[in-house]
């Protein structure tokens, strides 16, 4: 190399003088083996799955049928998978309301009035709960609401066993206990995704000026005209991020149903099962792609409403 | 003029906001409890006396060790996987604008962002078409794609509070881009990386939905409690399992929140 101040010691310096003139190879180098792997290993399954879902089963001998049909979406049309579906997205829209209304007093607290110490215990109380064992937290909800756990024993001791044996007898909603009840399972999905939903609305609630708070109150507003005029606008961001990962998650869980409720069917459920014993791969694959659809129509919706600013 | 205490909360808020925490919290601490239980076929509450013999039989038991052992082969593996992905993307994301950088990190976020099962059923199709066998690594391949999220969350948080300077300072004092990445740039992403490490760690050696449909026959320690917990044997002992579980997460995300502390590094990844 001519006009070089120093001299040249080996390959690394001569490849670090290629990385200076060609900023694009060491950007490529870096990207490449990430990329690669993303895009084979998880787009390329998205596409084998988009693949599978339009194969089909043969039902005489069980196998699949590697043509092109659209035979096995028409099958999620039928009244039972359609009940799955709608029910999923009941259960999905119902935990993602519960979860923000759970979640808005401990947002807000932490990011208005936590302070110092606090604010650390806020934190930490909020990032502990996310990211300890799902299948613990579940598992801990089956001690809780079995009919011998702490729920019924509590209930008992304080003669407000009514409250559950009521809640227990409304219709449709019948069960022996309350692990065995849809509304376990309600309560449950709420409770595991409930960070979820708490740190999207912090960082959000966070960015709203005191200020504008205060002018609100100068101009005569009530706490209740300032909550509903000019914080929860502009908190509403948060909220739609959070319920971002409070819906998806519910969408496609299959544990919790499983574990706590009634064994009625859920789309994750459904999509374990087909794929395992029922050895149908294909009806699968299609209901897979009926939570991405799902998301997709969630999230444009969501991005027109401006909640990735708050991600 | 505002007074140090700033304003104060209703009492309402206050014990909204804090029952809120409560709710998060005291569930776990039952796990605790009914590990020591008498009563091994339901979940009576209060138990009827305590022991401190499940310890001792979930030892015993010869059907955790496997599970136990592939978990943390499979976290171990993942998480390398991971460190070395996610600080690549990290380092391409943070020194460049480049076409198709939004689209990449979308990519990077999307298993994390829908849900697990589609990333196992899309994997499960996969292998389904290419007749791949399942296998220990057939596991990694899903462990590792979803661990690189929090890896390259860690790293890119660090990476862009790090002064451009210092490395173009490396570069001034006749350094080439092996020494300042040796010499400087490791050093000050160490903790950051740590941290996503044992992040992604503990997300691998929990996680339950993606496995079970890259497992196939193979038994992690979460599919070991899973089918526990649908088909109990001896309760306490999956509360013994549980602890363990619960302490192999909860260490290393302690671990992370103060190396990364003071920075906003770890807040709003998704599982």
């Amino acid at each position: 190399m001519t006009g070089a101040i120093l001299p040249s010691r080996g390959a690394g310096d001569r490849l670090t003088g290629l990385f200076w003139r060609r900023p694009g190879v060491l950007l490529l180098l870096l990207v490449s083996p990430p990329l690669l792997w993303l895009g084979v290993v998880y787009l390329g399954s998205l596409l084998a799955l988009l693949l599978q879902s339009f194969y089909s089963i043969d039902e005489f001998s069980g196998m699949v049928k590697e043509e092109f049909t659209l035979k096995t979406y028409a099958e999620l049309f039928r009244a039972q998978n359609l009940d799955i579906i709608t029910r999923t997205v009941v259960m999905a829209a119902a935990v993602t309301l519960a979860c923000a209304a759970l979640a808005f007093p401990i947002a807000y607290f932490a990011a208005r009035y936590a302070k110092g110490p606090w604010k650390a215990a806020f934190y930490l109380g909020v990032m502990l709960p996310l990211w300890s064992s799902y299948l613990v937290k579940v598992y801990a909800w089956k001690l809780i609401l079995a009919k011998e756990g702490i729920l019924g024993w509590a209930a008992e001791r304080s003669h407000t066993s009514w409250i559950i044996d009521g809640v227990l007898a409304v219709p449709g909603l019948e069960s022996s206990s309350l692990s065995t009840s849809p509304i376990g399972t309600f309560m449950v999905f709420v409770y595991v995704w409930l960070p979820y939903m708490i740190l999207p609305m912090q960082a959000a609630l966070e960015r709203v000026p005191t200020s504008m708070l205060e002018a609100s109150a100068d101009l005569g507003a009530t706490r209740g005209q300032t909550f509903r005029t000019v914080i929860l606008p502009l908190a509403m961001p948060g909220v739609i991020a959070g319920s971002i990962f409070t819906f998806s998650l519910t969408l496609g869980d299959y544990i919790i149903p499983q574990i706590i409720g009634n064994s009625a069917n859920f789309i994750g459920m459904a999509v374990y099962q087909l794929q395992g014993t029922a050895g149908n791969i294909p009806l699968a694959a299609a209901f897979a792609v009926v939570p991405i659809l799902i998301m997709l129509v969630y999230l444009t919706a969501a991005k027109r409403a401006g909640a990735f600013d708050a991600l | 003029m505002r007074s140090d205490t700033g304003p104060r909360a209703s009492l309402g808020l206050k014990i909204a906001a804090l029952g809120g925490l409560l709710f998060l919290h005291l569930p776990i601490l039952l796990i605790f409890l009914y590990a020591f239980t008498t009563e091994e076929r339901s979940y009576q509450f209060p138990p009827p006396g305590l022991t401190t013999q499940w310890f001792g039989v979930a030892w015993e038991r010869q059907d955790i060790w496997p599970p136990l052992y592939l978990s943390l082969k499979v976290a171990a593996i993942s998480t390398a996987l991971a460190m070395i992905l996610g600080t690549l993307i990290a380092a391409a994301m943070a020194r460049a604008r480049f076409f198709g950088r939004d689209q990449l990190s979308l990519l990077v976020i999307l298993p994390i962002a829908l849900p697990g099962v589609i990333t196992g059923m899309s994997l499960r199709s996969a292998f389904g078409v290419m007749d791949i066998p399942f296998s220990t690594w057939t596991i990694v391949l899903g462990h590792a794609t979803f661990c690189i999220v929090i890896v390259y969350n860690n790293a890119v948080a660090r990476l862009r509070r790090l002064s451009g300077g210092i490395l173009e300072a490396s570069a001034d004092l006749g350094a080439n881009a092996f020494q300042t990445f040796r010499h400087i740039l490791l050093p000050n992403l160490g903790s950051a990386l740590l941290a996503g490490g044992m992040l992604a760690f503990a997300l691998s050696f929990d996680e339950v939905i993606v496995t079970t449909f890259t497992a196939g026959q193979q038994s992690t320690l979460p599919i070991w409690m899973y089918n526990e917990l649908i088909r109990p044997r001896q309760r306490p002992v999956t509360n013994v399992v549980a602890i363990l579980v619960f302490a192999a997460t909860f260490l290393p995300i302690l671990a992370a929140y103060y190396l990364t502390r003071g920075g906003s590094e770890t807040a709003g990844a998704g599982k």
